[in-house]
């Protein structure tokens, strides 16, 4: 198990090299630079520029600036945002619970749901409820997700009024972020009201971050339990007289579980990719945001230190339900 | 967490409290459109980086009276000018205390160090605490402080005297700019002891009237009321939070549900609909701006004047008022806003006339028509709420008269960049005016030294340049008058760019809102705001 | 006794086959017919559409359509704000959107497909190296990537279509290597091997066909998937130049209006679903019939 661990690891380590190498060359591509961006329309003055691009290291051959950006990686340095003069690092940590809370909250949505409609999906299956749902599922895949946020916010937020527009929680309400997750925050703060607040926030981000993953989920829910309750031991099940709603829930879901499983961990990555989306329609101060804000803004400490944190996780994630994946089935963990 | 249920119970009770407390106060909240970079004025160019600091945290030595640009004191109480124009005195205000917040303590009221280390910081790149924290004050640069500002000197603790190389009309309007904020000298001495010097630009303490408290990115800045102000009858609320929402239509939707009191950059389009609603009162005055379209006079056939007339006459601005600014503008003739003073008021478009038009094209040998790129801006500016509609709207104007526009757009930096260069054929651009000084819109945008700068015509024309230099360096406001007058006729004359319109600037607020005034230079501050 | 044999069977032919199999789910014949129209629309667009897409009619400025209280039928779906025909907009915006999918698709499938065909046949350094590649790719969410490459390019039509593709690579290089790898220790396989076919015979020829079903439906699903994130890259303002009536770009400018004119938002956007929803449809129709063994229920 342990070596299975380590070679997964080994896999890890060039494939994060790359991503330096790529994060480093996206943003270094892209036109212009960030002093420019700063002055804007104002005058730009030679001597001014020189000095500014000196002061950041710009003027440094491309080579010496990756050297000294994976040097700096190294020593657990990611540098420090042009435009804020942060170091990444703090500021990627002050921004990232908000996009955890939102996707975990809306992964439980997702698999909630998911589960729930896959299921009974599978039971009734070929009935009008069958096709109902997975028709929604489908939809649901389809959604081109920001013109669905859009709807959501006018019919329940402005038409209905029943979910505040944006934000995480009201800002009468000031809490002290001590976890950065809204929810756990206002819990320690004694404040149930802001707790109240910060839970209505969440609704519709995650519903919206949550309905294609919801989808996947439903879909793959139904294609396992309907292999699985073909299988030999659900007849066998049947046959001993076992109620149908704990052959369902009991024998076949848990069995079923174990791709579902897999396409959640999978969903991860999609999740941040809607994040990027969900946090613009709803200004949710995540990293999403802070990411394509940086990109416009050619804060290049940010872009890559952010991109690389990103990734990061994707990797750590995949790793997880990869080792996850071999620990149930050791067949896995043999193979190559 | 687990919770007892007694626990939640005093959890509960707690709440409730707390609850009637905080109604008792008054807090508005305000609506802006982005994060600040950061929260030292002097490094930053937009305001959106100056609503969250320079009108909230500080005060300057000459400032801005709300609504206007008209120049009112500020912590100097008073100023005199030498005979010659170069050296300016000014007496100090006294018993200005600086914020006390939790990492920082005054232990003395302000006085001429705070003010010769603000300008100090601002011209010396020696200067120790600058080697501290290396910024570009690239505001104060593009005003021409750092080259004109000879010497800073304190007389005594509460006189301070700037020597000046040239002399300069506006220099006093230049010091009541949000980049010229007075810092305090000792939280920055205490700063630079600690290693800390950057955390000015993190936790700013100022004179102002509101104290920062707070900062959460992308989400919200806290702002608390300065018990102490100065001005007492200018500060009327307890708390002040921006609430950063970068989407309009969001901001909209947040004000119709009181999730905010004041908000920024309202979209065109959603103006009627606010007027209309009962619960909301929309603020508007004429913008200090202006967006245009430049021709490159250096590209063929721009080069000459027919087919710039020709281009200019084709404009329909009327429906683009009607379409991007959706109402919300006025209609341009000169380069400069009205509300300048030096408008020349004699001044009229040519009418819209495609027969003549044409006409004037085949004069210039391009009767058979050509083909020019012309750049939309990828940002929303002030001056123009919508680059990429305009350009449309005028590529469809020019097919009239048998002009093939092809629009190019770049990212902003990129934009900028290029077109300064001069790669542009035609191209939309604007401005918003920084101090009120003729010479901020002639000088700047049209001035034979700004070829390769802001002159994104490329224009240098002789007579016009000798009228506006000479302006430049006399301070008798009505002769300088006349000088403007006649150099807006030259450019009227030769069309180096069509002005298109002044976007009209909106507040939408709550009805419960009093004593908002529009600053006509693009910022929103809270002077004598409060609640009903 | 030849009498009692009984008669060969008449096989029908594959494409009948697939037909057969295809036919039986009813959502995806309509998302078939759906497809087709809109393929027929979009080529025709410049013949059936009402208005030019870029024609502005100054005096018809954000007008209602006739059905939901505005007054002309002259303009079936309303207009937008420089007073534009939405219907012909969407119609002449069918055009560039399945343009770039179809592109986009063909983009990353070529040489998605090559690659992935090399990885299983040189799973040595080389395929080693391009998986790992891919591994970088993957480890990126795709929109953010996108937008990145699209900052690097420049927006436009051809470098929205070119980040789309590059950005839909490395599903196609794993796809395509895995069923490579299958296939490989297949009989046939081996025995053309050692009957001396080549090793570009044995890729493209012999191994390829078999894996198509798979890519098959993979592509259909990128072609949705391009299709939104072409729209969401619009709508981020990184999408089409204007006035081109892309469906997200359409979308992005109409956010301006969603609350003082509803159908410049509604429009778009139902158009991207319908047509996702369709391409969707048609892949888990194509997947059922091509290939039975990836028939899940």
């Amino acid at each position: 198990m342990f070596t299975f661990i380590l070679r997964r690891l080994a896999v890890v380590i060039p494939t994060f090299l790359g991503i330096t190498v790529l994060a480093f060359a996206l943003i270094h591509l892209i036109p212009g630079d960030p002093v420019l961006v700063m002055v804007g329309e104002r005058k730009l003055d030679p001597e001014f520029y020189k000095a500014a691009m000196t002061r950041l290291g710009l003027d440094q051959p491309l080579y010496l600036q990756y050297w000294h950006y994976l040097t700096g990686m190294l020593h657990g340095n990611l540098g420090e945002s042009i435009v804020t003069h942060e170091p990444v690092l703090s500021e990627f940590l002050k921004l990232f619970p908000a996009t955890l809370e939102l996707s975990i909250c809306a992964m439980i949505f997702a698999t909630v749901f998911g589960l729930a409609a896959g299921v009974i999906a599978a039971t009734r299956r070929g009935t009008v409820l069958d096709h109902g749902v997975m028709g929604a599922a489908l939809t649901g895949y389809s959604m081109p997700i920001f013109w669905w946020g859009l709807i959501l916010i006018i019919v329940f937020s402005v038409n209905l009024g029943w979910t505040p527009v944006s934000g995480r929680i009201d800002l009468e309400f000031d809490i002290a972020p001590r976890t950065g997750l809204m929810l756990i925050d206002t819990l320690l703060a004694h404040d149930l009201d802001a707790f109240k607040s910060a839970v209505m926030h969440l609704i519709l981000p995650s519903i919206v971050l949550g309905t294609i993953p919801l989808a996947v989920i439903a879909r793959m829910t139904r294609s396992a339990m309907l292999e699985v309750l073909r299988e030999d031991y659900i007849r066998t099940a049947r046959a001993k007289g076992l109620s149908p709603v704990r052959i369902v829930l009991v024998h076949a879901l848990r069995n079923a579980l174990m791709p579902v499983v897999t396409v959640i961990g999978l969903q991860v990555g999609t999740m941040l990719a809607g994040a990027v989306l969900t946090e613009t329609i709803f200004s949710w101060p995540g990293i999403g945001k802070w990411l394509i804000d940086s990109i416009s803004r050619r804060d290049y400490p940010v872009v890559q230190g952010g991109i690389l944190l990103v990734a990061t996780l994707i990797i750590l994630v995949n790793l997880l339900v990869d080792v996850l994946y071999g620990v149930i089935n050791p067949r896995i963990r043999h193979a190559r | 967490m687990r919770f007892a249920p007694r626990q939640l119970a005093l959890a509960l009770a707690i709440t409730l409290a707390a609850g009637t407390a905080a109604a008792a106060g008054k807090t508005l909240i305000f609506c802006s459109e982005g994060s600040p970079a950061g929260f030292d004025p002097a490094r930053y160019t937009t305001s959106t980086d100056f609503d969250a600091s320079a009108e909230t945290v500080f005060n300057r030595l000459s400032e801005f009276e709300p609504g206007s640009t008209k120049v009112r004191p500020g912590l100097a109480e008073k100023w005199s000018v030498s005979a010659d124009g170069l050296t300016y005195t000014f007496n100090l205000r006294k018993g200005v205390k600086f914020h006390t917040t939790a990492y920082f303590k005054p232990t003395r009221d302000f006085n001429a160090d705070d003010a010769v280390f603000t300008l100090q910081r601002l011209i010396d790149k020696n200067l120790p605490f600058n080697k501290a924290a290396p910024a570009e004050y690239s505001y104060a640069t593009d005003m021409g402080l750092d080259t004109n500002i000879v010497a800073v000197s304190k007389l005594d603790p509460y006189t301070v005297q700037v020597k000046l190389k040239a002399v300069d009309a506006a220099f006093i309007q230049n010091l009541a700019m949000s980049f010229a904020s007075v810092q305090s000298a000792e939280y920055a001495e205490q700063l630079l002891k600690a290693g800390k010097a950057n955390m000015i630009n993190v936790e700013p303490v100022g004179t102002g009237p509101f104290v920062f408290k707070s900062y959460q990115k992308d989400a919200a800045i806290r702002f608390e009321a300065n018990p102490g102000y100065w001005r007492k009858d200018e500060v009327k609320l307890d708390k002040l939070i921006f609430a950063i929402t970068p989407d309009a239509s969001v901001r909209y939707q947040k004000l119709q549900k009181n999730e905010c009191q004041v908000m920024a950059y309202p979209r065109p389009a959603d103006l009627k609909a606010m007027q209309a609603n009962p619960q909301l009162a929309v603020a508007s005055q004429a913008g200090f701006n202006e967006g245009w379209i430049a021709y490159n006079v250096k590209h063929k056939p721009l080069d000459k004047l027919e087919v710039r007339q020709a281009l200019d006459m084709a404009i329909n601005k009327k429906a683009i008022i009607d379409a991007v600014y959706q109402g919300a503008g006025q209609l341009a003739t000169n380069p400069m806003p009205p509300t300048q003073w030096s408008f020349n008021k004699t001044l009229k478009d040519a009418p819209l006339d495609v027969a003549k038009a044409k006409s004037l094209l085949a004069k210039a040998g391009v009767g058979n028509g050509f083909e020019i790129t012309l750049w939309a801006m990828p940002v929303q500016r002030p001056y123009n709420p919508n680059a990429k509609l305009m350009a449309e709207m005028i590529q469809a104007d020019w097919a009239k008269i048998g002009v093939k526009a092809k629009i190019v757009t770049y990212e902003w930096g990129e934009y900028i960049k290029r077109s300064k260069g001069g790669e542009h054929d035609a191209m939309t651009i604007g401005w918003t005016g920084d101090n009120g000084d003729p010479d901020n819109w002639l000088g700047v945008n049209l001035g034979c030294e700004a070829v390769g700068g802001n002159n994104y015509s490329q224009w240098c024309d002789k007579k016009f340049d000798d009228l506006v230099v000479k302006a430049r360096s006399l301070s008798n406001q009505a002769e300088r008058t006349k000088l403007y007058e006649q150099a807006q006729v030259v450019f009227k004359e030769q069309v180096p760019f069509t002005p298109i319109a002044h976007s009209t600037v909106y507040v939408p607020m709550r009805k419960e809102v009093t004593g908002y005034k529009i600053s006509p230079f693009g910022l929103t501050s809270f002077y004598g705001v409060g609640l009903k | 006794m030849a009498d009692n044999t009984l008669p060969t069977p008449a096989y029908p032919s594959p494409l009948k086959e697939f037909w057969l199999s295809f036919k039986v789910n009813k959502g995806a014949t309509v998302a078939l017919v759906y497809f087709v129209l809109l393929v027929l629309a979009a080529l025709l667009a410049p013949w059936i559409a009402p208005h030019a897409p870029a024609e502005q009619y100054r005096d018809a400025l954000l007008s209602p359509p006739p059905w939901a209280g505005g007054n002309a039928w002259r303009f079936v779906l309303g207009t937008d704000e420089v007073g534009r025909d939405i219907l012909s907009r969407l119609l002449h915006g069918a055009r560039l959107s399945l343009m770039i999918g179809f592109t986009s698709v063909l983009l990353s499938l070529i040489p998605g497909v090559v690659l992935g065909l090399v990885a299983a046949f040189y799973p040595g350094k080389i395929g080693t190296a391009i998986m790992r590649l891919m591994d970088i790719m993957m480890a990126l969410p795709s929109l953010l990537l996108a937008i990145a490459i699209v900052a690097v390019l420049g927006p436009g039509l051809g470098n929205t279509v070119l980040a789309i593709a590059i950005v839909g690579l490395p599903s196609y290089v794993r796809l395509a290597r895995a069923s490579a790898m299958t296939e490989l220790n297949r009989d046939y396989v081996i025995a053309s091997r050692l009957a001396g076919a080549g090793q570009l015979r044995l890729m493209f020829d012999t191994v390829l066909p078999n894996c198509m079903a798979p890519l098959i439906v993979q592509a259909t699903l990128g072609f949705s998937s391009a299709i939104l994130d072409a729209a969401a890259l619009g709508f981020l303002g990184l999408g089409a130049p204007p006035p081109m009536p892309e469906w997200g770009t359409m979308l992005a400018t109409a956010r301006d209006y969603i609350q003082s004119a509803w159908w410049v938002v509604t429009m778009p956007g139902l158009a991207i679903l319908i047509t996702v929803l369709a391409l969707n449809l048609m892949g888990d129709g194509l997947r059922d019939a091509l290939d039975p063994k990836l028939k899940k229920g």
